[in-house]
């Protein structure tokens, strides 16, 4: 007789197969979720991009007003208004989310050459956990710290009278700003970004560390023709996580970078960098309260599906960004 | 164990020889091309050769040059330990430009690290210590930047390791990265030409500079490491177990590279491979437990050896 | 004697600082740029910590933890976050529940299973998009969704055929979906780093792959799988666009319907991220002290958490060779 709690192989097969499908079918249910997800933002956003066309991404008009507008939009599906150019929420994306970026790499990069060769070992161990903490602080943190501390800062002591003077007709300016924006941006996003480094820089083959070494080359000249050389796959994925991370940061900017759709005029010289600005992201968040309102929660969802279409652009740059990568990673014989 | 002293005597005989304007023969050379090959195996410790049949590569002994060897780098009772574990044991040492010297002996042996420390690789080690003194040209080659020591006396190590980048870049790195200025590509090109020239790669390469180094192959590879050392144009070259990732043809082909640098540059060869030794080298240096046995010329070590342990060791009976 | 020996004379000082030889002077300012950054990081860090433990300690009563808000239109006098923060256990609790078994499923799936192969690249790169969307737009999608008619029962109905949308239950199955990419990834690291020689010992006794999965291989990725658990629900904690989409802005939670429990359920609340995000000078509270004080509990929040995780990840796991 079979001992007690033993299955013949019919049964294993069958418990297996029902196994299987079970968990194949909640893999595919997410799968599936995520197909909507995108089909319907794209679907309840169509609106308004049908109405604007391609002047939905261009300039005209002020971004603030016309929101306003499509909110006020009568009752009547036939009557609502969709008027919108979002250039200047654009302009303020790009910019604001490329510095931080950009910013954040430099940072990164440097202070991962420090961590990795010439910090004293205490400090070394004591910046791994450090880091880690930064990076899990909430983002709704960094803003608190940002409108509570940096943004009267700048208003109050670094932004000059004439400079707010200066714009005045345009703009105000309070100390919300693209600068405060991407300060705070980039201490986000660095931590995760030298993490990476280190890691990558940590496993590059001691095998090469040592042969720059004995063709005479010092620390640092080793570490950035070598070292930083076959991390490039590492700080490239890192880059592109930073990206996506600060595409979709709305709560921080909002809070600090100030609620006015604008686009910062270069113009302007340094009073550019005091100017506020709205991106996608941190629209949605202030709008969140309309979302209910038919045109203006149309609208929304095409930030939505702007901010969709950009992440898969990077997942896409990511991929490719990869394969130009493989050069640099030791073949496998 | 006056196997050094002896070894002294034997240069001054043989300078003395040079200097009265006779070439010295070598005393072993391997079959030139007009006889059949034969390929000798590991001397015994009574001073048989043993011949083994059939096709093997051979390799062309150089004859040797007629001025005195002169001496490079030398070590003065040399120890180094890692923590409280000694790696080398007072070890005094000679390398001479103009010829080979192996190091051989068992593994943990300490040839590998007094290898490493000629070049203060072992420096990058933690817990390495270094007692006594290694000259590079009579200089104490603590006394100056441990870079410009590493520009003096090149390495080459057990695994390929090329750079992630194009065979000129490799070769051209070490001459790319000393200093501010950054040579232009045209007044580097001579300079890499000649060194792969001297490393035998040349001509499997030559159309195909900015191809990855790392698509060559193992031996390829290799002498591609050979030539970036010699770009910088040492004064000694240590050789880690240079052949022991690397196939049979790979392995004649460097060793004749090798035997042809020996009187531009002085070698040292940390070798497992006991024939390669006799190929190779022109003294032998046997190392037992971070200790130095014996040190001679390379038919005395294989031939006649003078500690029991070197007999053991040559035959095969350990190690 | 060689050229090079002239020039590796001992450098003096002047010609060190000059650049000398081997460090040219990029060199040089690229070690100083290194010190800087490293430095600058460490100032930023201790600030932004030092500054909240400041403020924390200087606005944080004991009893504001225990309070519940008080309406008012001035918030820096009386009340204080016992509701918020019973909000963030609340989601963080429904949020971790749903993700954790169907993120290890999900795991389970891809590793052991996986078929067609197809399938289970698609479903890898839609976790990996779930990862990369930003949370406001998973917000808002979750919005779209719950406000059909269909999902009333998970909110509450406010016109025939359109839910209300915003409630615990709601923000909790969104909160679900951004732990989910982390937990699916640490699980499956844990999964893969099992030897295959181990599946194949319990394959030799008879057992079916379930059973194996059940008993042998989950309980040996226990790390992973709670490492994985641990950062989402920091993630979970830290999250403030779901709240602000899917919690609707009542300060205090607000049950929904007359069974206890599930009413609270269905009803709109806050989390301390969203209590935060209200009493700072962008919401309707102009309280900074109290939004100092939430944000340091928040803070130690995620410090315990983190802390937690290093904690799973230092103990010594199964070894496999020995």
């Amino acid at each position: 007789m079979a001992p007690r709690g033993s299955k013949t192989a019919q049964q294993r097969d069958r418990t297996d197969q029902r196994a299987e499908l079970l968990l194949g079918a909640l893999a595919s249910a997410v799968l599936l979720l995520i197909a909507f997800m995108i089909v319907f933002v794209f679907a309840k956003a169509w609106p308004s991009f049908a109405h604007n066309g391609l002047a939905w991404l261009g300039p005209g008009g002020n971004v603030n007003v016309q929101l306003e507008e499509i909110f006020a939009s009568p009752g009547s599906p036939a009557d609502y208004n969709y008027t919108l150019h979002a250039w200047p929420l654009l302009y303020a994306t790009a910019l604001i989310t490329g510095c931080a970026v950009a910013l954040a790499t430099v940072i990164s990069m440097l202070s991962a050459m420090f961590v990795v060769e010439f910090a004293p070992a205490w400090i070394a161990s004591v910046l791994q956990p450090v880091i880690r903490l930064l990076a899990a602080v909430p983002s709704v943190i960094y803003g608190l710290i940002g409108i509570l501390v940096l943004v009267p800062f700048f208003g109050n002591h670094v932004i000059t009278d004439g400079q707010k003077e200066s714009v005045q007709f345009v703009i105000q300016l309070d100390g919300s700003s693209i600068l405060v924006g991407i300060l705070v941006l980039t201490v986000m996003i660095t931590p995760i970004m030298i993490a990476i480094t280190v890691d990558a820089l940590r496993s590059v083959p001691r095998n090469w560390t040592e042969g720059a070494a004995a063709l005479g080359v010092n620390r640092f000249r080793a570490l950035r023709t070598v070292g930083l050389r076959a991390a490039r796959p590492a700080i490239v994925a890192a880059a592109i996580l930073a990206t996506a991370r600060a595409l979709g940061e709305a709560i921080m900017l909002s809070m600090v970078a100030g609620s006015v759709a604008f686009a910062p005029n270069p113009l302007d010289g340094v009073t550019f960098f005091f100017e506020p600005a709205k991106t996608f992201a941190s629209s949605i968040v202030d709008g969140a309260e309309g979302l209910s309102v038919e045109p203006f929660g149309q609208t929304m969802y095409a930030f939505a599906a702007v901010l969709l279409i950009s992440s898969a652009f990077l997942s896409f740059a990511g991929w490719f960004a990869r394969r130009a990568m493989r050069k640099y990673t030791l073949a496998p014989r | 164990m006056d196997s050094l002293s002896d070894a002294r005597g034997m240069d001054a005989s043989r300078s003395l020889l040079a200097g009265a304007g006779q070439l010295a023969p070598p005393v072993r050379r391997i079959a030139p091309q007009a006889q059949p090959t034969v390929v000798e195996a590991p001397a015994s410790g009574n001073g048989h050769t043993t011949t083994l049949g059939g096709l093997a590569p051979k390799l062309q002994r150089l004859p040797r040059a007629d001025t005195t060897p002169l001496e490079r780098m030398r070590t003065d009772r040399l120890s180094i330990a890692y923590g409280e574990k000694s790696a080398v044991n007072e070890v005094t040492l000679s390398v001479r430009q103009g010829e080979v010297l192996a190091l051989i002996g068992p593994s943990g042996c300490g040839k590998t690290t007094l290898l490493r420390s000629l070049n203060r690789l072992v420096d990058l080690t933690p817990t390495a210590k270094r007692g006594g003194r290694i000259l590079l040209d009579g200089e104490d080659v603590d006394s100056f930047d441990v870079t410009h020591l590493r520009r003096r006396v090149g390495m080459l190590f057990q695994q390929p390791n090329p750079f992630p980048m194009s065979i000129f870049d490799n070769v051209a790195y070490g001459l790319r990265e000393r200093g501010s200025k950054k040579p232009s590509r045209r007044a580097l090109e001579p300079a890499v030409t000649e060194a792969l020239h001297r490393a035998g790669l040349f001509e499997e390469v030559k159309d195909n500079l900015e191809h990855p180094a790392l698509a060559l192959s193992g031996g390829q590879q290799q002498r591609l490491c050979i030539a970036r050392s010699l770009a910088v144009e040492p004064e000694v070259l240590l050789l880690d177990e240079p052949c022991s990732a690397l196939d049979p043809i790979s392995t004649t082909t460097i060793e004749e590279t090798i035997v042809g640098l020996r009187s531009e540059v002085a070698i040292v060869i940390v070798t497992h491979n006991l024939q390669q030794a006799q190929r190779v080298a022109d003294h032998v240096a046997f190392m037992y437990l971070g200790d130095l046995i014996e040190y001679g010329e390379v038919e005395q070590v294989f031939n006649a050896p003078v500690a029991e342990r070197t007999r053991e060791y040559v035959s095969g009976t350990f190690g | 004697m060689s050229t090079h020996a002239q020039s590796s004379r001992q450098l003096g000082l002047y010609a060190r600082l000059r650049g000398g030889d081997s460090w040219s002077i990029g060199d040089r300012l690229g070690v100083a740029a290194a010190w800087g950054a490293g430095l600058l990081l460490c100032l930023i860090a201790a600030a932004i910590v030092l500054y909240m433990l400041v403020r924390g300690i200087q606005y944080l009563r004991l009893d504001e933890i225990f309070s519940h808000p008080v309406a008012g239109t001035d918030q820096s006098k009386n009340g204080g976050f016992l509701d918020p923060l019973e909000g963030t256990l609340l989601l963080t609790v429904i949020g971790t529940a749903i993700a954790a078994p169907v993120g290890v499923g999900i795991a389970v799936w891809l590793t052991e299973y996986g078929r067609p192969a197809g399938l289970a690249r698609a479903v890898e790169s839609c976790i990996e998009i779930v990862a990369g969307t930003p949370s406001i737009v998973l917000a808002i999608f979750g919005l779209l969704v719950f406000q059909q008619g269909f999902f009333s029962f998970l909110s509450y109905e406010a016109t025939p055929g359109v839910a209300f949308g915003r409630s615990f239950f709601t923000a909790g199955v969104v909160m679900s979906l951004i732990a989910l990419p982390l937990i699916v990834g640490a699980s499956r690291e844990a999964l893969h780093s099992i030897p295959r020689h181990v599946r194949e010992a319990s394959y030799a006794l008879g057992k079916d792959r379930i059973s194996t999965i059940r008993r042998v291989l989950l309980p040996a990725s226990r790390r992973g799988i709670g490492t994985g658990v641990a950062l989402g629900m920091g993630r979970i904690v830290g999250d403030t666009a779901i709240v602000v989409i899917l919690l609707g802005a009542s300060l205090q939670n607000d049950p929904e319907g007359s069974i206890p429990g599930l009413s609270l359920l269905q009803g709109t609340g806050s989390t301390l991220t969203t209590y935060v995000y209200n009493n700072s000078p962008v919401g309707e509270g102009g309280s900074p002290e109290k939004a100092y004080a939430a944000a340091f509990v928040l803070l130690l929040i995620v410090i315990g958490l983190n802390f937690a995780v290093d904690l799973i990840t230092r103990g010594r796991g199964p070894s496999w060779t020995r």
